[in-house]
């Protein structure tokens, strides 16, 4: 689960991580009531869950109260790459000497969390990385007894030469790592941490990607979930205990397991189709999954073929022929639907299928190319 | 010969009287896999199908039992700690069925089972069957045959997808090992590779990968330097798109991004076959045998 910029930054000032102080507005008119209570320039910065955002004119320098209204106006309800903006950001504007970059990621590699620390901060760090990695420098953590002072010293002077400034990133590593911990986070990072003309060492701007196996034993961080900057039919989906990825095709797929799932839809796209979603129901599958499953493909007016790609192995087929006897009982289909399921009582399913008049296959080649077929077909009769 | 597991395994089953453990250690009996013993807390004393004892702990049962292998079906909360408690009590394969692990849990706990000597497969994984041997886990067991297949796959029901084609053209198997999609896990793609060129029953290899990561480029790398056996792979996700990616940690360490094209890439460049459907592994295979 993405967090937004301001979400993450209560976070970290929660640990006591010094951040210049901003609040959401939703409105031009209260960010210009922000701007105006700060009496300082201020930045009004877009919150929506995409990288990129300061390139996409996303985040704007506001020297008045009246031109954070104006900007926050523009912002607001702006697209980024395929999301509108409900929120901005109105923060103070940090006077910028230089700008760091600190970051932890939970890395398959070395299996811990990795420190990544770079002085050449700020929203070209990826080229850094790419061109010149010796500016970054890189420390896994023992998970077990977490990151140490001495440790977190030797990234302070990796960034900065004086004592106090190097000093202020150590601590502000410590309470980096230790908000890592406590809110489940595969990542978090400070982008850039700036150094003012003054000397403090600040955070300006932040990102946390929480682990969603965490969010059942951590219920706040759970609620700062924003459903209403994700896709409905994705929120919708989740909230049935699938995994569904919308997309544009028009055959729409059913499948249980993620490797299966995009195996499918490599399938779909290798004989000449292409997929409208990625829909995974999972395992210990029960008929309401499937159901809920055909109600969030159906609602979607791209579909024109509905693929059912079932391996039942900790999933029993029945449960899922149960399912769809079900949902088309309540919702009778208006496209066409291929069944391809076998493995775990592959002949109660079958014959379930069979009773109810559905014809079921079970090699994936035969069905993928049949759903094509039909996908192509009734796509061409409703362009007539 | 095959690998991990065989006729000798002595299997313990964790969460045994749950609602997944129960059911698949029915149907690992029934496969001819010796379990031998069960844990849940609190039900020590009693029997699992009138036959299995049930022990408190995982000490008492390796005690009792001499079980060597154990496979875990606890909710994620408790899966954590219940690799580790096999791994304190002396089982030296522990197969961890459990999806929805926390990956900062699985920081812990790799390095914990990894001093105690243990080799850990999972979690999130379907186990590993040798055919008409032994069965740890989930994968369905009639649509494998024995024979010399090597698999190794991150996919659950992918790997069923295979093996299912493999047996329907008449390519038995040695032993198939699922070893989880998860972030963080215990055996990775080399371990296995590594296991099946030692294994004489064992003739050819065919590997299943995902989109994310670079454990496929790494065993890529191992076969065209470490391999005599041939090996065929698969990448699953080469439609997938892109995801809306926030922050550059992800893109800083792993310097590029994972694609099926660049895994592809890496198996061509090994002189591995590349298997664009899951049924070309079949013919692939047969070509290198």
């Amino acid at each position: 689960m993405n967090l937004h910029e301001y979400q993450a930054k209560e976070l970290l000032r929660a640990v006591g991580v010094p951040i210049p102080p901003g609040e959401v507005a939703t409105t031009p008119e209260q960010a210009e009531g922000i701007a105006r209570k700060y009496g300082k320039p201020v930045m009004v910065k877009a919150q929506v869950h995409v990288g990129g955002r300061g390139k996409a004119g996303g985040v704007k320098y506001c020297p008045t109260p009246e031109a954070a209204k104006e900007k926050a106006s523009a912002i607001l309800g702006m697209d980024i790459k395929g999301l509108t903006v409900e929120k901005v950001l109105v923060a103070e504007a940090a006077d910028i000497g230089s700008e760091a970059y600190v970051g932890i990621i939970v890395d398959r590699a070395t299996k811990k969390p990795v420190f990544m620390v770079s002085a050449a901060g700020g929203i070209d760090i990826e080229e850094v990385a790419a061109t010149t990695p010796e500016k970054i420098h890189y420390h896994p953590v023992d998970p077990r007894y977490g990151l140490q002072p001495f440790e977190a010293m030797q990234m302070g002077f990796f960034l900065y030469s004086d004592v106090k400034q190097a000093r202020a990133a150590a601590k502000i590593m410590q309470q980096l790592y230790q908000a890592f911990v406590a809110n489940g986070c595969s990542l978090a990072e400070i982008n850039p941490l700036v150094v003012t003309p003054q000397g403090e060492v600040v955070a300006v701007d932040a990102k946390m990607v929480i682990d969603d196996n965490e969010l059942d034993r951590l219920p706040k961080v759970a609620a700062l979930r924003d459903e209403s900057s994700e896709e409905k039919s994705e929120v919708e989906a989740r909230n049935a205990n699938l995994t569904f990825i919308k997309l544009d095709g028009n055959v729409g797929c059913v499948v249980n397991g993620a490797g299966l799932a995009m195996a499918t839809m490599d399938l779909v796209k290798y004989y000449g189709g292409e997929p409208a979603n990625f829909l995974d129901i999972g395992g210990s599958s029960n008929p309401e999954k499937v159901v809920n499953a055909l109600r969030i493909i159906t609602a979607d007016p791209n579909v024109k073929a509905i693929l059912f790609n079932i391996f039942g192995g900790i999933t029993r087929t029945d449960d899922v022929a149960n399912g769809i006897v079900t949902a088309t009982k309540q919702n009778p289909l208006k496209v066409p639907i291929v069944i391809r399921l076998t493995g775990t009582n592959e002949e109660l399913a079958l014959e379930i299928l069979k009773k109810n008049g559905f014809s079921a296959m079970t090699d994936m080649d035969e069905a993928v190319q049949r759903a094509v077929q039909l996908a192509t077909q009734s796509a061409a009769e409703a362009a007539k | 010969m095959s690998v991990f597991i065989d006729k000798s395994t002595r299997l313990l089953v964790q969460g045994i009287t749950g609602r997944d453990g129960s059911f698949h250690a029915k149907q690992m009996m029934e496969y001819g896999t010796q379990v031998v013993g069960g844990v849940t807390p609190g039900k020590g004393g009693q029997k699992f199908d009138g036959t299995v004892p049930i022990f408190n702990t995982v000490a008492e049962a390796v005690q009792a039992t001499g079980a060597n292998t154990t496979v875990i079906y606890v909710p994620p909360p408790f899966a954590a700690d219940a690799m580790m408690e096999a791994a304190a009590a002396g089982v030296k394969l522990i197969v961890c069925i459990t999806e929805g692990v926390p990956v900062l849990d699985m920081t812990r706990v790799y390095p914990y089972v990894k001093e105690r000597g243990a080799r850990l497969i999972g979690p999130n994984c379907p186990g590993l069957i040798t055919p008409g041997e032994s069965k740890v886990g989930i994968i369905p067991g009639r649509i494998c045959a024995p024979g010399n297949v090597g698999v190794v796959s991150r996919s659950g029901t992918l790997t069923y997808e295979v093996v299912y084609q493999l047996t329907r053209a008449g390519l038995g198997q040695s032993t198939c090992v699922g070893i989880g999609g998860d972030p963080i896990n215990g055996t990775n793609f080399i371990d296995v590779l590594e296991a099946f060129e030692k294994d004489p029953k064992t003739k050819t290899v065919a590997m299943m990968g995902e989109i994310g990561g670079t454990d496929e480029q790494e065993a890529a790398t191992f076969v065209k330097e470490r391999m005599t056996k041939p090996v065929v792979g698969f990448i699953a996700g080469q439609t997938a798109p892109p995801g809306r990616r926030m922050g550059h940690a992800g893109a800083i360490i792993s310097g590029s991004s994972g694609t099926a094209e660049e895994k592809l890439q890496a198996f061509r460049d090994a002189g591995m076959g590349v298997a664009q459907r899951p049924v070309d592994f079949v013919a692939l295979l047969r070509e290198r045998m």
